[in-house]
């Protein structure tokens, strides 16, 4: 009886099932696999990286894949969750006087990351969804670069007569001043508490995954899309193109915050510069490469991608190179005209036809 | 009041090289509507280019430069026919990663072969004396300022340094130039046509490859100037250079809206003043930041740029 | 209201102004419930910018749209699709990278009540409306013959089913009047014929109201009750399809002098 169900399940519905088992599964056994000392500490330590890349490709992918808007600011996005919860957790671990429980303390840091960046969202949403298309792309990125540029000059000092806040420098502190901790350094940056490991970077992938599953597939997601593909269509059959776009850009933005979140609380030191423009558009390459609009596809483009260079360290300087001529080859190699037409001919070559139904027949057979 | 001037000719200074690197920017995306994220680092291949011609004792300055522009304009023309060619009619965001990957590319290469350690550039005006203004009594006088000063004792209030100086004079006759080309010559007309409606320009008895060819071959031979310039006025140069200026540029070039020639200019001018006259009066680490606030300010009152033109869809 | 007799759309002095151009000039018309009714007129007279004004793509200068009574002038695309009525555009514009059930779909969602939360957290409500709504729209494609191809991608049908899937997702926004913008462009005979009589059925099936805007005349003289004709922005006759196509001024206006 259930596996009939299964069977007969939209094939949506199907599709993304297997996704989020899929990536369950997968980062689940690494996790295990790692805390059992199987792994080496080379790939221990990429599997955090992975997984917080992860969440802002599928992130990213729900405004450039889904709403079909060029964004090239998610870094900003990241930035500000990064900030906010850092500063969150340090504030909370310096003052004697809350006794806040650290998985406590660091939830709250994830959430109000999350709610912060989506503060953002909507407030550069407003003025800027009305742009299209490259100029929308050129806006988002000065938006990252803003957000860079203000978290490397933002000072946040504590000692015994509460927060002190400056901004391009230190603040100054009274006379009275004792135990001084300095939480936000401009420039050097910050030190949050170091609580993220992969279990819990698994368990916030999956949440938001599963949530841009679900709102995809649903009459917002729906609207989104329709906007994407015809914005005059979409508006003639009443779809409110501004409250669509702007839902899925805020959306985007609050999970990029979380994966921020997550950032800020795996490194021990963290700097603002981190988060400029090529940080966004390595992630946009990850989805682009992945495929819009589809999950799956960003998840392991981002795995392969992120892993890949990394675990060729020791080819050196030469990884990077390699990377850029294997990212070029795919892209003219997946969308010329011409080898798509190729593809095309070969495909409905005799040989390769033969072939096909020779699979098609044993999968049909597995099924029956 | 004076340091205001001072402030503004070294804006105009940067503008002007902003303006070089936008024009190439803005010329590719009115031609092939792509953004060309690999225009920045073709600067900093155009910057490598001059230096190590110029480190060779028996090359002239002058030989220096023409090598650069040659490398670039080369350069220019290979990426354009090997990785973005193949890609015309495929989705726009497939030829923006590939022009992203053809940017790390570039600064991969520059990295492996010239190593993450910042180079000192010689400027091109080495040795050149400044300008200065002087005031005697109630007339100004610019002279160029020898050893042997005739007005000794009076202290000038201005000091041009020659690569500023050189840095507009030089961006000033090439737009002169490029504008006379576009408007006056066949191949510029060419241009035109095809960034208005490539198919009708084709219909038209217009080589349309040969047109795009010669447009990122001018791009990246403006890349090369601008190079030139920014690294004699900013005496250093990583393979990194390029990626900032390249990325203000494109900004100066939706500013004034993108596939407008005069746009660039307009807007990569206006770039370079907001931004050094931000560094002097507000901050020098915020400069960026105001320079892309501006950016959506314009944006969001004027959504395709200064001199942009409004295209409504058809319903 | 709902009368047989009053009008269900009435346009009253309706201008626009492009620059020094009048494109559209004091255009009245009254199109009464049930009725099939076209706007004809030489290439350039206007009729697409006068859909335009009706479905508030464009905002007109000067006078006055009413539907059922009701002053909709100057309302914006989606306030006018949800107080009644739903367009398809001379240049098919369907959702091309989604589902045919979804661009069905896409027309429904204004009726149903879920929220987005709802839908994450798939709620109980979700589910129930989801699956009156994919009833509904299997319905829908049945009566246009597309039900067997729902979950194609709406890109990969023919010309003439893209046509219909138009329409089909017009009505899926439950509107008062249908509004088809040159339904038969590019339709050979055979499909024109086809595509009539799905019209007729429309209008009988959902008790429609359609105003269409054509060039074939074949079609409009077999199905229209009545006709506006416009030339350069103003009307040039108006009144029942027979006596209007009879007009020496109308047949002037297409053929010339």
């Amino acid at each position: 009886m259930k596996r009939f169900k299964v069977m007969t399940m939209r094939k949506q519905t199907k599709n993304n099932l297997i996704t989020f088992v899929g990536a369950a599964v997968l980062f689940f056994a690494m996790a295990a696999l790692s805390q059992a000392g199987v792994l080496n500490n080379k790939i221990t330590g990429l599997l955090v990286p992975i997984g917080i890349y992860v969440i802002l490709a599928i992130s990213l992918n729900l405004t450039v894949g889904v709403l079909g808007e060029l964004s090239l600011g998610h870094a900003g996005f990241m930035c500000v969750g990064a900030y906010v919860s850092g500063a969150v957790s340090l504030v909370i671990q310096n003052s004697p006087n809350l006794a806040v429980p650290d998985w406590l303390r660091f939830a709250l840091a994830i959430v109000l990351g999350g709610i912060m960046a989506a503060v953002f969202g909507v407030l550069i949403g407003i003025p800027v969804l009305r742009l299209r298309g490259d100029y929308l792309a050129i806006v988002t990125l000065g938006f990252g670069e803003i957000m860079k540029s203000l978290a490397n000059n933002i000072y946040l000092v504590m000692d015994n007569n509460g927060l002190h806040f400056g901004f391009t420098q230190a603040p100054e502190l009274g006379e009275n001043s004792e135990g001084a901790k300095e939480l936000l350094r401009g420039p050097i940056g910050m030190s949050a508490p170091q609580d993220t490991n992969i279990w819990v970077v698994s368990v916030v992938l999956l949440i938001c995954l599963a949530a841009l599953m679900m709102f995809i597939d649903s009459k917002s997601g729906r609207a989104c899309m329709a906007v994407r593909d015809n914005y005059i269509a979409a508006q003639s059959v009443g779809i409110n193109v501004t409250k669509f776009r702007l839902m899925a850009f805020t959306i985007s933005a609050a999970i990029a915050g979380v994966a921020g979140a997550l950032y800020s609380h795996s490194i021990s030191l963290l700097a603002a510069k981190k988060f400029d423009y090529n940080l966004s558009i390595l992630i946009l390459v990850f989805v682009v490469l992945g495929g819009l609009g589809s999950m799956r596809g960003s998840i392991i483009a981002t795995i392969i991608l992120y892993a890949l260079p990394e675990i060729f360290r020791e080819v050196g300087n030469y990884r990077m190179l390699i990377y850029a001529i294997v990212l070029i080859g795919m892209m003219i190699f997946n969308n010329a005209p011409f080898f798509i037409q190729l593809r095309e001919r070969i495909g409905a070559s005799a040989p390769v036809r033969k072939l096909k139904g020779i699979f098609k027949k044993k999968k049909a057979g597995g099924v029956e | 009041m004076m340091s205001f001037v001072s402030y503004l000719v070294n804006g105009l200074s940067l503008g002007s090289i902003y303006a070089l690197i936008a024009l190439g920017y803005t010329m590719v995306y009115g031609i092939a509507k792509m953004l060309n994220f690999a225009h920045g680092d073709i600067i900093m291949v155009g910057g490598y280019a001059a230096l190590i011609t110029m480190a060779t004792t028996w090359c002239p300055v002058w030989l220096a430069i023409v090598i650069a522009v040659v490398v670039c304009t080369v350069l220019g023309v290979v990426i354009e026919k090997v990785a973005y060619k193949p890609l015309r009619g495929a989705p726009p965001l497939a030829v923006l990663i590939t022009a992203i990957g053809v940017s790390y590319l570039l600064q991969n290469v520059a990295l492996l072969t010239q190593t993450a350690n910042p180079k000192t550039f010689t400027s091109i005006a080495a040795g050149a004396p400044p300008f200065l203004l002087v005031f005697e009594g109630k007339a100004p006088l610019f002279f160029t300022a020898a050893a042997d000063s005739p007005y000794g004792d009076l202290k000038p209030v201005l000091t041009i340094s020659m690569e500023t100086f050189l840095a507009i004079v030089v961006s000033i006759v090439i737009m002169v130039l490029l504008t006379l080309f576009i408007n006056k010559t066949k191949a510029g007309k060419a241009m035109l046509a095809c960034s208005e409606d490539k198919g009708a320009a084709q219909l038209m008895g217009i080589n349309v490859n040969g047109t795009i060819t010669l447009t990122f071959a001018i791009g990246s031979a403006l890349a090369a100037v601008a190079a030139v310039l920014m690294c004699s006025t900013y005496p250093q140069i990583t393979p990194y250079t390029g990626s900032m200026p390249g990325i203000k540029a494109f900004v100066a070039a939706v500013f004034g809206g993108i596939g407008s020639i005069p746009g660039a200019m307009i807007g990569g001018v206006l770039l370079g003043v907001i931004e050094q006259l931000s560094k002097a009066y507000i901050s020098s680490q915020l400069s960026d930041a105001i320079v892309f606030l501006v950016l959506i300010i314009v944006l969001v009152v004027r959504p395709t740029g200064i001199l942009g033109r409004k295209i409504n869809e058809k319903v | 209201m709902s009368e047989k007799n009053t009008p269900i759309l009435e346009v009253k002095e309706l201008s626009i102004q492009f620059g020094g151009l009048r494109a559209v000039d004091g255009l009245n018309m009254r199109v009464k419930k049930g009725q099939l009714y076209g706007l004809i007129g030489p290439n350039g007279a206007g009729k697409t910018t006068v859909f335009n004004m009706l479905t508030g793509v464009y905002k007109p200068t000067s006078g006055g749209i009413f539907l059922d009574g009701v002053n909709i002038t100057g309302k914006s695309p989606v306030e006018i699709n949800k107080s009644g009525i739903a367009r398809t555009f001379q240049n098919i514009r369907l959702f091309k990278a989604m589902s045919v059930i979804d661009n069905v779909k896409v027309g429904m969602q204004n009726r149903t009540k879920y929220t987005t939360i709802e839908g994450i957290l798939r709620l109980p409500r979700y589910f129930k409306e989801e699956k009156q709504m994919n009833e509904k729209a299997v319905e829908l494609l049945k009566v246009f013959d597309l039900d067997g191809e729902k979950n194609q991608l709406s890109a990969n049908l023919p010309y003439g089913k893209q046509r219909k899937l138009e329409i089909a997702r017009a009505l899926a926004t439950n509107p008062k009047l249908l509004l088809l913008d040159e339904p038969a462009a590019g339709m050979n005979p055979n499909e024109t014929a086809e595509l009539m009589d799905t019209i007729r059925f429309v209008r009988e099936k959902f008790d429609m109201t359609i105003l269409l805007i054509e060039h074939d005349m074949k079609l409009v003289a077999g199905i229209c009750e009545e006709l506006t004709v416009l030339n350069f922005g103003q009307e040039l006759a108006q009144g029942e399809t027979s006596a209007v196509l009879n007009d020496p001024k109308v047949i002037t206006a297409y053929l010339g002098d």
